[in-house]
């Protein structure tokens, strides 16, 4: 890519992200992908004057990464669309569909991801678990 | 005061396409709004690990059916500048007059549409009426009305005669008196005013915050068009883009108007200086490297990332659309509006479910 592109530690990531909209940056969008082995990688797209900075992020499958909603609010729909289609989880996302944005909330599949270990929280399984029961509903 | 809760959508008379909203009142004043997705997904960025790149030409023409002719310029731009390939100049000024044609008849469906959602049929009729001229010229010059399917890689797989070009400066000249002739109406009439003026206001601090993009952005004060880029033949245009500074629905509908206007006249420049060049070049080989790829679609910018690793299919593509940027406007300007405002201020963002959802 011809823009500035930071790799930065998922640790360090809600920090840069912060002294990036400090430098008055507009945020973009969030792209993610399978990398290698067990890793994913997420790539946080800025924007100002019309030019891009990228921040790259590697974080194990099975390793929450830090929201930047509390940074960029606008971030959370494509982190919970990330929730869903890879799996990855985000911790202290300001509005959590708990991986049921696109996804009907029994699905344990991450469709865009083969490796990713899905977890739902307990008390939305535990809900469901008991909807599925009641008359009516197709359960047992 | 008791809440309620109260869905709308996905099947509601003011929306095109399901998007649902749970909406917490108080009274009929709306406290809370969240925002569910997920009825039209297709999970097309996936398509690309099966489709070969230039198959994924027409699958991202699909994406959505009003933006399509710019989805696929953005794809074949995107390759194009991973492959390091030079599209003729003619190309590129093709590109822009079809991608200005599109704007200007999902403009056009969308100020139908803002009429209809507060009750003025008669103007959303003759708005429309107007629409099927464009989507003639659509038609005449690449064969559909919609989805024009004009772009490969590499250029264009459509040509205009030059008698396409005087009968089509006609046909503008005419739509653009008919546009003026409905303007007065649109942007003075006392109903009109009193629906849109003063709801659902965004600043223009706000809009930058919540990464708003396109007319939604710009009815808010901000100046940033992706045309500013100067990509296809836009560095050859004179262009500056639709500001306005009242950030409420009234605002974002005059951006939406104006902007129809404006592509006739650069849709007229464009025709004006194309040259005599080949439409397309030969592409060899196959993409390696990754890319971001931006450029402004009717609802704003569209944004491309691609990662080919050398291989016929694409590592990955991403693709975020306006509508997916401009929905959090909706979590903004809704608490506190009247549930009668709502169709209008959802509606004002100009959402685009198919586009959003991919």
């Amino acid at each position: 890519m011809r823009d500035e592109v930071i790799s930065v530690d998922p640790d360090n990531l809600v920090g840069a992200v912060a002294k990036i909209k400090v430098e008055g940056y507009r945020f973009v969008t969030l792209s993610c992908m399978q990398g290698d082995e067990n890793m994913v990688v997420v790539l946080y797209h800025f924007d100002k004057d019309l030019v891009l900075k990228h921040l790259r992020v590697s974080v194990p499958a099975d390793r929450a990464l830090p929201s930047i909603t509390p940074v960029y609010f606008a971030a959370f729909l494509v982190e919970n669309e990330i929730q869903d289609l890879f799996g990855l989880r985000f911790s202290g996302l300001a509005v959590d569909y708990e991986r049921t944005l696109y996804l009907e909330g029994d699905v344990k599949v991450t469709p865009f991801c083969r490796y990713t270990v899905a977890k739902m929280n307990a008390d939305k399984a535990k809900m469901l678990s008991a909807s599925a029961d009641l008359p009516g509903t197709g359960g047992s | 005061m008791l809440k309620t809760v109260i869905p709308f959508g996905p099947q509601h008379p003011v929306l095109p396409e399901p998007l649902h909203l749970k909406l917490t009142v108080e009274d009929e004043v709306i406290t809370e709004a969240i925002p569910a997705l997920g009825f039209v997904h297709r999970g097309l960025e996936m398509l690309a690990n099966i489709r070969d790149f230039k198959q994924m030409t027409q699958v991202v023409e699909r994406v959505c059916g009003i933006c399509s002719m710019i989805h696929a310029m953005c794809y074949c731009q995107g390759i194009e500048a991973i492959m390091g390939i030079e599209v003729p100049r003619r190309a590129t000024f093709l590109r822009t007059i079809w991608s200005e044609l599109n704007r200007m008849h999902s403009h056009l469906l969308w100020l139908g549409l803002f009429a209809d959602s507060f009750g003025f049929e008669s103007l959303f009729m003759q708005l429309w009426k107007i629409r099927e001229k464009v989507l003639d010229l659509n038609e005449a010059t690449a064969g559909n009305r919609i989805i024009v399917s004009v772009n490969v890689i590499g250029g264009v797989r459509r040509d205009l005669a030059p008698e396409q070009i005087s009968w089509m400066l006609a046909e503008l000249a005419e739509v653009e008196q008919e546009i003026n002739r409905l303007g007065s109406t649109l942007l003075t009439d006392y109903t009109v005013k009193k629906r849109t003026a003063g709801k659902g206001v965004i600043t223009k601090d706000k809009a930058f915050e919540l990464g708003l993009a396109g007319p939604t952005l710009r009815a808010s004060g901000v100046c940033q068009d992706m045309r500013m880029l100067g990509y296809a033949a836009f560095d050859q245009l004179d262009f500056e883009p639709v500001v306005e500074t009242g950030g409420d629905c009234y605002a974002r509908s005059k951006v939406r108007f104006r902007e129809v206007l404006q592509s006739i006249d650069l849709i007229r420049q464009a025709l004006s200086r194309i040259d005599q060049s080949e439409i397309r070049t030969k592409v060899k080989g196959r993409p390696q490297g990754e890319t971001v790829c931006r450029v402004e679609q009717p609802r704003g910018e569209l944004f491309y990332y691609i990662k080919a690793d050398g291989t016929k299919n694409l590592e990955r593509l991403r693709i975020r659309t306006p509508t997916f940027a401009n929905i959090p406007a909706l979590l903004s300007i809704l608490p506190g509006m009247w549930l009668s405002d709502v169709p209008v201020a959802v509606l004002s963002i100009d959402p685009c479910i198919s586009c959003t959802e991919r």
